[in-house]
């Protein structure tokens, strides 16, 4: 009997393990792509150079205290950020969204806020604040808020309006409904929000740096492209994008570790996107 | 609901904060000396000067059609890359980890990268968009796909319909809900994009135009451009909503009798 | 069964073995029956009995391991132009973005008609089945026996020689069951079609069919053919209430429960 069970779990494991394989055959067919276009001269190695190259120039870079300053500043700003409008979406979103007052009186000034793409900001984030970091938060903050807000507002919509009346006959306060009836339900819809937020949250602190010249590895992407590094360039960004797919990968897994005990939202959080 | 109030009612309701705000702006920033906040007076009065004329298309018109045409060859292509890698396992076990990583590279690099194979033209804005939009697209394409359903996929199977047919009828419109995910995803970026790289490097457009302002410190007019391209936005995303519920229709009735019960 | 008259269907020795990822299952050991002309036929068994398995290899959905389908003596080797299918999970059947009438018209698009035929294929159907002035909404909007209607409606449309239905009433009230397996027999008769009906449902499979198949658990095999000699005019009250039906159903039960023991009828 144990034995059939091993054999199961074990057949299940190679199959998983294959499929990693799998992917790490593109991954690896990928770089060799990268090697050998730019050697053979389809693209010019002086517009990309052969991976070789920048996985070199991106071994010397990590050595040096500047890409240790870039990483840590785009991270600084990036976390900040999204905690900034994490806890103003909880916050707000759960005030509002409590009372079906406050959502009629704000709904159209939501719907009509959220589409305003941050990057507008951006010449009155540099008038006020140049290229300090308090610029990035400003975009950051202005995107990432909205996508909170949103989920959170669906969250607490989604509260059982049964359990909601029992909690107040029982004559729970404000806090105690909060933390036992609308945390629970919304729980689920906030890390969805997260997930969102904290791709849009990246997106924008790189914007920043490369639109206002603020510090952070946008910013070195940008020198060093004028200064023409060109492979310690695709060293940045290939940086950058690593720290995309673990923030990516990271946001994925918190939002399904808590999803799998609410099974009947996995669907509008699949509906949030891939 | 909410729908059991009259019309009049509900859109007393839906305008009394922002016009409350809008009046408050107003009457807080009537006095203002402050060099970075004019009166709102004064920029609503450049705004019409400025986006009410001729000159104005000549702003906006560039930027449009760089994204138009950059956001539509993404949405073409992600969605055509998709559906086979979508239909193939051993196609999205061996491509996903890849396409993971070209996603996740934040789109506003790929605008110095861009610069660096093609220079400051056109090409470049338009391929940045092209470059930034296709990932969530095609990644959402695939998604949708693999989500097909079975006892339909079998259901095709039985009537023997036509591989034509089965991606028109079936493949496509049952994707279709995904793929609109990552198109709303992808409009954003692409937003970001065309304004990112006028802002960089450009002669013409809106998000030139903004920096242009700021630079020269003319701040009404400044103000205005914010407020310009605040309302593309919001028109762009209106627009997009108007044509997701028109194809979507179907799957919005769907869904709200399967949360019926 | 006169072996003279060529069978409509003919399953020969059919055998499905799965390979799931650690182990062999064997879900039919060995099929062997055939289907003549304009004949009803129920198969019933046990859940677990690969019922399922059986009607999509019948259905050309699924390749036999070994053994064949021969279907107007072709042998099956795909889903063939004169079998229609009807499913269980009816809801997940129809397409959500087409209308009921889209629903019903689309196999047809795939046959070589008239626009004009077309349209009055799909009329016909619909009215064959009790659904009036349904052609413009969507499946989601009707309830779960008519979405069942439009189903059929779309197989009888395709005018099929053999009508394949896989436990299409399972998930649908007691009552609606009865108007729906009411509805299959008029069908049936009206359009003299070829009908292999699988069922868990005992008294579903004695009240519509002419012959049960009665199959086993897996590893499967037909347990016994039992003809059914109920008249040919039923009704639910009537038929269902005649010493006769209850003894047919009396039978089957024992030979399933026969079956769920391990015992199996000796090979021929």
């Amino acid at each position: 009997m144990r034995t059939a069970q091993t054999t199961k779990v074990r057949a299940r494991h190679t199959a998983r393990t294959f499929i990693w394989l799998q992917g790490l055959a593109g991954l690896v067919g990928f770089a060799l792509l990268l090697e050998i276009v730019p050697r053979s001269g389809i693209i010019s190695p002086d517009y990309l150079p052969p991976f070789s190259t920048i996985m070199v120039a991106l071994f010397k870079e990590i050595k040096t205290a500047t890409f240790w300053t870039a990483l840590s500043d785009t991270l600084q700003a990036w976390a900040i950020g999204l905690v900034i409008s994490v806890v103003a979406g909880v916050v707000i979103g759960i005030a509002i969204g409590s009372s079906r007052v406050l959502r009629s009186l704000t709904h159209s000034t939501i719907e009509f806020l959220r589409p305003i793409p941050s990057v507008a900001l951006i010449p009155l984030a540099v008038l006020l604040f140049g290229s300090q970091i308090q610029s990035t938060l400003v975009l950051v903050v202005y995107a990432a808020f909205w996508q909170v807000l949103i989920q959170v507002l669906y969250g607490v919509q989604d509260v059982d309006p049964v359990a909601r009346e029992t909690a107040r006959s029982y004559g729970l306060n404000a806090f105690a409904q909060i933390r036992y009836v609308i945390w629970p339900t919304t729980l689920p819809y906030l890390m969805t929000g997260v997930r969102l937020a904290a791709a849009v949250a990246l997106i924008l602190a790189i914007t920043s740096e490369v639109a206002i010249d603020t510090q952070g590895l946008g910013k070195e992407i940008t020198d060093t492209e004028s200064g023409g590094a060109v492979a310690i360039m695709y060293a940045y960004v290939i940086v950058a994008g690593i720290i995309g797919v673990i923030v990516n990968l990271g946001a994925r897994a918190l939002e399904r570790r808590v999803l799998a005990w609410h099974p009947s939202v996995r669907l509008d959080a699949a509906e949030a996107g891939a | 609901m909410k729908n059991l109030l009259p019309p009049p009612r509900r859109v007393v309701i839906a305008l009394a904060l922002p016009v409350t705000l809008i009046a408050a702006w107003w009457m807080t920033s009537a006095d203002s000396q402050s060099f970075y906040f004019p009166p709102l007076q004064t920029i609503l009065r450049t705004f019409a000067k400025l986006w009410f004329s001729p000159q104005a298309l000549t702003n906006i018109g560039p930027s449009l059609w760089r994204l138009s045409v950059g956001y539509l060859a993404a949405a073409f292509l992600g969605v055509a890359i998709g559906l086979p890698v979508g239909a193939s396992r051993n196609l999205r076990n061996v491509l996903e980890p890849v396409l993971e990583f070209l996603r996740a590279i934040p789109p506003p690099v790929l605008v110095p990268v861009l610069i660096l194979f093609v220079g400051l033209g056109n090409e470049m804005k338009a391929l940045v968009i092209v470059f930034g939009c296709i990932w969530p697209v095609l990644l959402n394409t695939v998604a949708g796909v693999r989500a097909l359903d079975e006892v339909l996929a079998e259901t095709v199977r039985s009537y023997r319909i036509g591989r034509f047919a089965r991606l028109w009828h079936f493949t496509l419109p049952g994707a279709s809900p995904q793929i609109f995910t990552g198109l709303r995803q992808s409009l954003s970026i692409g937003i970001i994009l065309m304004v990112v790289s006028e802002m960089f490097a450009a002669r013409d457009g809106i998000g030139f135009v903004l920096v242009q302002y700021q630079r020269t410190f003319a701040i009404p007019e400044m103000w205005s451009g914010i407020i310009m391209l605040g309302i593309i936005g919001i028109v762009l995303s209106l627009l997009f909503r108007a044509f997701e519920s028109w194809l979507l229709g179907w799957y919005h009735g769907l869904r709200q009798s399967q949360r019926a019960g | 069964m006169n072996r003279a008259t060529p069978a409509m269907l003919e399953v020969q020795h059919l055998r499905k073995v799965y390979q799931d990822s650690s182990r062999t299952i064997e879900a039919i050991r060995d099929a062997d029956f055939s289907v003549g002309q304009g004949e009803l036929v129920c198969i019933v068994g046990p859940s677990g009995a690969g019922k399922t398995t059986l009607l999509k290899c019948i259905a050309g959905l699924l390749a036999p391991t070994s053994g064949a389908v021969v279907l107007e003596g072709q042998p099956v080797t795909g889903p063939p132009p004169s079998m229609a299918v009807v499913f269980q999970e009816y809801g997940r059947s129809l397409f959500p973005w087409m209308t009921v009438h889209g629903n019903v018209m689309l196999p047809l698009k795939q046959k070589k008609m008239s626009a004009e035929r077309r349209e009055e294929l799909v009329r016909n159907a619909l009215a064959a089945v009790d659904l009036k002035g349904v052609e413009g909404a969507y499946p989601w909007q009707l309830s779960g026996g008519m979405q069942q209607r439009v189903a059929i409606a779309r197989a009888v449309a395709y005018e099929p020689h053999v009508l394949l239905m896989d436990e299409p009433f399972a998930a649908v009230d007691a009552q609606t069951r009865a108007d729906l397996e009411d509805l299959i027999r008029v069908l049936w008769r009206r359009l003299r079609v070829t009908v292999l009906f699988v069922t868990h449902d005992i008294d579903e499979s004695v009240y519509l069919g002419q012959r049960v198949l009665v199959m086993s658990h897996a590893p499967t095999v037909i347990m016994e053919d039992v003809p059914i000699d109920l008249p040919e005019d039923r009704t639910q009250l009537e038929t269902r209430s005649m010493a006769r039906f209850g003894e047919l159903r009396k039978h089957i039960y024992s030979q399933i429960q026969l079956a769920k023991q391990g015992w199996r009828p000796p090979a021929s």
